[in-house]
């Protein structure tokens, strides 16, 4: 199933007003980063990905971790909006029994492959994936989305050169590169100097995108799939909070809900009549 | 009602006139509440970025140069530095003091990825290493305050969300690492608990007072060493032990208290913790609802222990 670049943006789009809804709701959560991952995740689904939401076990699928786990509103609205969970689905983010728990959980939520919330565990898991794909000699693939704070954890690191020596082509990380973390920006918790650099030092195919801007979304898309010599990764540049005025750029909203003012700015920013 | 981690927060303040202690960070000082000792003193507080298990050797070395060093995470993610902690903290002896916030299925929404419930039991297993969980903000800012001096490694789990403030008139003299704190008296029955749970074993014993049972709490929030005069004392007294705490039943207070009662005494015992298994998202309430922690099932536990004397 193709999808133009309008609809693309416009998967994002929804998909948006639903992460505010969703934070809004639990008056909890993490705003910040699903919104910045969000079009990724809509060019991602909307053209890579090969999975059924009718057989979401489906065993040749391809594999999605999202490493960053507390970014779940992103992921849900996405798995709402492609037909893994419903609509109604939405409402029990971080509510007792709900199936969108406060972080992705492959137990509770149909179209989750990995139980996140640790960083620096994605990495790995997918490269297990990766190899298991291999020895099955399927074509399915593991697509890893990381933090630009997660990267710290040196756990990552050994994955990524593990990944290298072992010319896992089958291994795709995005990297969310939003400039932002938990306390403050990345720049003031830890500097990590060149990134791209790193990662090519470490043995892998590295390209730029702006990660907002869905023809590059696309293009990114494409060259990880078309990349197989080794794992490759794709570095999004993004915004945290992209799309919600005050959330952009405010490391205040990596974790806090919109008061009701707020949530009624924010709605009416992403085109829902109010 | 106050959150623990509150009082580490301000206990790290009041530390810091003292130019050898120092605070290390992972990225959650807004939440474990390091935060306010950044702000003031900015050039004592390494940001180790989001990497637990360097904090936690970053702070073994300045230990072994002099310095106190205070490093804190979520309760869950210091779990990830346990290695660290045994053969590069607790292994060469090294006073580091090491806070793990957010512990306990109390910690709410976020789900069983961050609800520590086994981190007492964990840290419990390794020498030299004081093991706390303070029930009330207030002790937790003085038992904090007391770690500075300790030669002895320690691990103290702080919670997220309020609770009940017990200790507001109490002499601090009172409030000390390695001493249970007797809140009631009674001979019926010994509640034994921790953390944010002991405000809870008090509402416990409110409700079998109503049917005439006389329960004993205590504030047992030093897990190792463990105050075994305490509990010798009670179970004789009491002839029957509760224990309360929101962690796994396996190896934590209730473990370490069945450890010493299995040598000592024949003292029926019963356990209220998390049963071998994981949370899931939910309100803090109700969380202690879902895992059978919160006062009616401290109050039924006690009722099954008196049965069994
Ligand atoms: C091992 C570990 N340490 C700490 C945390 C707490 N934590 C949750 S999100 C976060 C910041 C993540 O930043 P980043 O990876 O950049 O994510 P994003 O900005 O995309 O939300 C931290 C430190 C965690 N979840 N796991």
């Amino acid at each position: 199933m193709q999808h133009t670049i309008e609809e693309l943006e416009e998967l994002a789009r929804k998909c948006r007003i639903e992460i505010v809804k969703m934070v809004y709701r639990a008056q909890a959560g993490h705003p910040g980063g699903s919104l910045s991952e969000i079009d990724l995740l809509a060019g991602l689904y909307g053209t890579t990905m090969r999975v059924r939401s009718d057989e979401p076990d489906w065993e040749d699928r391809d594999r999605f971790i999202l490493s960053k786990g507390h970014a779940s509103p992103g992921m849900y609205a996405l798995l709402a909006e492609r037909g893994f969970i419903s609509h109604e689905d939405l409402t029990s983010y971080r509510v007792l029994g709900g199936v969108c728990q406060g972080h992705v959980d492959m137990k509770w939520c149909p179209g989750v492959d990995f139980s996140a919330g640790s960083l620096g565990m994605g990495l790995s898991y997918g490269m297990g994936c990766a190899i298991a794909a291999k020895l099955d000699g399927s074509e399915r693939r593991a697509f890893v989305m990381l933090g630009d704070g997660e990267i710290q954890e040196g756990s990552v690191w050994e994955a990524a050169m593990a990944a290298a020596h072992h010319e896992l082509g089958n291994l795709k990380v995005i990297l969310d590169r939003n400039r932002i973390q938990n306390d403050d920006f990345c720049e003031t918790q830890m500097r990590m100097f060149d990134i791209p650099a790193k990662w090519r030092a470490f043995g892998w195919n590295v390209k730029e995108i702006n990660g907002h801007d869905m023809n590059e979304v696309v293009e990114g898309m494409n060259y990880l799939a078309e990349t197989n010599d080794g794992p490759s990764i794709l570095i999004a540049h993004t915004v945290k909070g992209k799309g919600v005025s005050f959330m952009e750029d405010n490391p205040s909203f990596h974790g806090a809900a919109p008061n009701d003012e707020q949530y009624a700015l924010a709605l009416s920013e992403l085109g829902v009549a109010v | 009602m106050a959150a623990t981690r509150d009082g580490y927060g301000q206990a790290l303040l009041e530390l810091a006139e003292n130019k050898k202690v120092v605070v290390l960070e992972a990225d959650l000082g807004k939440s474990t509440k390091s935060l306010h000792f950044r702000k003031a003193y900015p050039e004592r507080t390494i940001s180790c970025g989001i990497g637990e298990q360097n904090m936690l050797l970053v702070a073994a070395g300045m230990a072994s140069s002099g310095y106190i060093p205070f490093a804190s995470t979520f309760a869950i993610f210091t779990e990830r530095a346990f290695e660290q902690m045994r053969n590069g903290v607790a292994r060469p002896g090294l006073a580091v003091h090491l806070c793990g916030s957010h512990g306990g299925t109390h910690t709410g929404t976020d789900g069983s990825s961050a609800q520590s419930i086994e981190d007492l039991a964990i840290f419990r297993t390794l020498p030299n290493v004081t093991v706390m969980h303070p029930s009330d903000e207030v002790s937790t800012r003085i038992l904090t305050k007391r770690l500075a001096t300790s030669t002895n490694a320690s691990y103290m789990r702080t919670a997220r969300n309020k609770t009940p403030v017990l200790y507001d008139d109490t002499p601090e003299d009172s409030i000390q690492i390695g001493k249970g704190i007797e809140l009631k008296n009674g001979t019926d029955v010994a509640i034994v608990a921790c953390g944010v749970l002991v405000s809870e074993s008090l509402k416990a014993a409110e409700m079998l007072a109503q049917e005439g049972i006389q329960a004993t709490v205590i504030d047992m929030h030093t897990i190792k060493p463990l105050d075994t005069d305490l509990i010798d004392n009670v179970a004789q007294r009491c002839g029957c032990i509760v224990t309360a705490e929101d962690h796994s039943i396996i190896g934590g207070l209730g473990g370490a208290v069945a450890e010493h009662l299995s040598m000592t005494a024949t003292t029926p015992l019963e356990r209220v913790g998390v049963k071998d298994r994981f949370g899931e998202s939910g309100q803090s309430d109700e969380m202690l609802e879902l895992m059978e922690l919160s006062a009616p099932h401290i109050a039924k536990a006690a009722r099954r222990a008196m049965q069994r004397k």
